[in-house]
């Protein structure tokens, strides 16, 4: 038996041939396991991510080997890096350029809260403009934490129900932050 | 150390300009002279053409700012530094706080273009001739100048941060 | 029968397209803009727009002591952050006279080596994917790995190192980081040289970069570039041979020089620098077994930190903490320059004290700042692939471009 994980099958009924389960438990094992990441790195988180996606931590075993650079084609924008006020209102476009399903990783603690850089010139945390699904906290933090926070983005995938967009407390959510 | 010492410097700089500079010392071995707007540009460009010195080298330029200092406010601060005679020096114009004009050193370098404007967004130094003089750093459209001491440093707009844990 | 039109580079073009590149772009290694107008696929002009990570660093200083400053320095040029660390303590070290210990010296330069080596695996490994060639890329970060588990065994961190202290290191370097030391000096030459084996005479990369993006001397020299970026254009100037610091007066090694300063040049350079650099770790082992081994700090009580254990024991070291903490230790109110060679370039840190614990005025002088403002007069009548190439051969750090 080799110790290579792999990716367990969801609850269902499982007869010669075929398995049955509900939908939206295996779109979420297909989605979870295929994201493609939009790597958004600004300063030094983003050469941890870099040192993530190397071979030493490689987060393709994942499932994210293909990193996408253009929103529309994104799943998960992983914020990596300090945000300045005058970057904001680049992220807020990248993130509305991004279709449904998306979710956001703030990654390092100047996304989550602004860091070290308590200043006029730095947004005291990305959860300003857009909203955030998981915060992994460091400065920065290790590949193992940026990969921690990665399979909780998996979890919160798995478990989604199929059309989140649909959901009024997701709507909420949007209008919150002034996003239609 | 190297091939000319800062008195012979010195000697040579004060037999071209006689009393336009005036030296401030010699903190750790860099030669500090102040001189005015006026003279700022030909000292540069004769130290940087005269055979014998070749400062071809402009290290950094920036400023600062002394509030108590009434009518010398604001500094602009050169580093230049001489390769062949491994010799480094400092200038320093002081401008008043409502009148902070200065010439610009592109001519004489085309590096000093990045740095000028650095020193203008952050102290408001106007660089006379600048071919490009606008914000590089903070964004486009702030009035301030945030290296001023008046300036403070975090966000004065922040509603998210309780005093009372902060101990203010 | 071709029905469409087809054009040749000479034709005009009756308008120029304007292209975006950034402040997001795979190609651009950080956050800065490029608004370039296109003729085709040659750019005409170009203007640069960066501060998307204005992180007001000199502001910060002047609001911290002296110790607490070292964590802003690591992320100035965050890839090779102990050089930061290290320039900044020599700077201060500069500033109230304090003088290290040789063996303190050592330490900083085989730290500081390893800092160089590493932002050079990054430059050139992203160089390569940049062509399209992804695999030298990988084989070289494995060795970055190596280096950051050296920099955890001394001090704690992998990335932003906060290494060393005022006056030296706030740990003695143990047998594991020695033992990690020298297997990264055995494996790593080996990577280095199966990298230069991939790239140096590979038919595709050599058209990509030969020729590309020449600077002549006067030009480098005229825009203050310094670094690898000045000596691919032909002038050596390095900081560690002109004015030594942290004793690389000791060091034999040499300081490798291009011709045209063309992208292919400066990649060489950078290979060459790293070999240079594996050397003079190898010198610095060598001297530090004749050095005694417990110092790795010099005696400076009124600015380095005592022992923990000693502060709850012992009287005096419990008032140097005091002292220390509180800022009650007086400093020269006077102002020194002091420059380090940074993987980028000359990387200066000009500090005017006033005597209290903060300083009044802490300038950097960035090398990836004053070597970017070259990119846009540079790129005129560039084809837009090289200009990709010559943005990535700069090695513009965004930290320290915007700081």
């Amino acid at each position: 038996m080799s110790d290579i994980q792999l990716v367990g099958a969801p609850a269902g009924v499982e007869g010669a041939g075929f398995f049955a389960t509900s939908l939206d438990k295996a779109v979420g094992l297909a989605r979870a396991n295929s994201l493609w990441p939009l790597p958004f790195a600004t300063s030094c988180c983003g050469i941890e991510f870099m040192a993530t996606m190397a071979s030493h931590y490689d987060l393709s075993r994942f499932g994210a080997e293909r990193l996408s650079f253009s929103p529309r084609q994104a799943d998960l924008l992983m914020v990596m890096g300090t945000i300045a006020k005058k970057m904001g209102p680049v992220l807020r476009q990248v993130y509305l350029q991004m279709a449904e399903p998306r979710w956001v990783m703030a990654v390092g603690a100047c996304a989550s809260s602004g860091g070290i850089f308590d200043t006029y010139s730095v947004l005291q945390g990305i959860d300003e403009i857009i909203p955030v699904d998981v915060y992994v906290p460091g400065c920065p933090p290790r590949p193992e934490a940026i990969i921690d926070g990665f399979m909780g983005i998996q979890e919160l995938v798995k478990t989604e129900t199929l059309r989140r967009r649909d959901t009024p407390e997701y709507q909420k959510l949007l209008a919150s932050y002034g996003i239609l | 150390m190297g091939k000319i010492t800062n008195e012979e410097l010195l000697t040579k700089i004060n037999a071209q300009f006689a009393d336009q500079l005036t030296e401030v010392g010699e903190p750790f071995g860099l030669l500090t002279l102040e001189t005015t707007r006026e003279n700022i540009i030909a000292v540069l460009s004769w130290l940087k053409t005269e055979p014998s010195l070749q400062f071809i080298f402009l290290t950094d330029i920036t400023g600062i700012h002394y509030p108590e200092n009434a009518g010398k406010e604001i500094g602009v601060i050169y580093h230049l530094h001489s390769l062949v005679n491994n010799i480094r020096i400092r200038l320093k114009v002081f401008l008043a706080d409502g009148d902070v004009h200065i010439p610009t050193a592109t001519t004489v370098w085309d590096g000093a273009n990045w740095m000028e404007r650095e020193t203008y967004d952050f102290f408001g130094v106007l660089f006379d001739g600048h071919p490009d003089l606008r914000r590089i750093l903070n964004v486009d459209d702030m009035t301030a100048f945030p290296m001023r001491k008046e300036f403070p440093l975090e966000d004065p707009n922040r509603v998210d941060k309780k005093d009372y844990f902060f101990g203010r | 029968m071709q029905n469409h039109p087809v054009y040749s580079d000479n034709d005009p073009q009756n308008e120029l397209s304007t292209l975006n590149l950034g402040p997001t772009h795979p190609a651009t290694h950080g956050v800065f803009q490029n608004v370039l107008q296109l003729d085709g696929e040659r750019i005409v002009s170009g203007v640069s727009t960066i501060g998307y990570i204005h992180r007001a660093f000199e502001k910060i200083a002047e609001h911290r002591p002296f110790y607490q400053i070292t964590p802003l320095t690591d992320r100035l040029n965050y890839c090779s952050s102990p050089i930061n660390n290290m320039g900044w303590h020599m700077t201060v070290e500069k500033l109230l006279g304090i003088e290290t210990p040789k063996r303190v010296d050592y330490l900083r330069v085989i730290v500081m080596e390893l800092a160089r080596i590493s932002d050079h695996i990054i430059c050139n490994g992203v160089l390569g994917v940049d062509t399209g060639a992804f695999t030298g890329f990988l084989y070289m970060m494995e060795h970055r790995e190596s280096i950051y588990e050296i920099y955890e065994e001394v001090c704690g961190s992998r990335l932003t190192t906060n290494i060393g202290r005022i006056g030296g290191f706030e740990r003695n370097f143990n047998a594991i980081a020695f033992a990690k030391l020298r297997k990264f000096l055995v494996d790593f030459p080996k990577t280095l040289k199966e990298f230069e084996s991939l790239f140096n005479r590979n038919r595709i990369f050599v058209d990509r970069t030969k020729g590309v993006a020449c600077v002549t001397a006067e030009d480098a020299i005229s825009y203050s570039w310094s670094g690898p970026l000045l000596r691919a254009a032909g002038v050596d100037y390095d900081v560690r041979a002109m004015n030594p610091y942290s004793s690389y007066e000791d060091f034999d090694f040499e300081v490798p020089v291009g011709e045209n300063g063309d992208v292919y040049a400066r990649f060489l350079v950078r290979n060459e620098e790293m070999w240079q650099s594996l050397r003079i770790i190898e010198q610095a082992l060598t001297k530090l077994e004749k050095e005694p081994t417990d110092i790795f700090h010099a005696d400076v009580p009124e600015f380095y930190l005592p022992p923990k254990e000693e502060v709850y024991n012992n009287m005096e070291a419990l008032i140097y903490h005091f002292k220390i903490v509180m800022g009650e230790v007086p400093t020269p109110a006077t102002e020194v320059y002091h420059s380090v060679e940074g993987a980028n370039g000359e990387l200066g840190f000009y500090l005017v004290n006033d005597g209290g614990r903060s300083p009044y005025r802490l300038h950097f002088r960035r090398p990836s700042f004053i070597n970017y403002q070259m990119y846009a007069p540079m790129s005129r009548g560039m084809l837009l692939s090289d200009a990709i190439i010559n943005m990535s051969s700069l090695n513009v750090i965004a930290g320290e471009l915007d700081a």
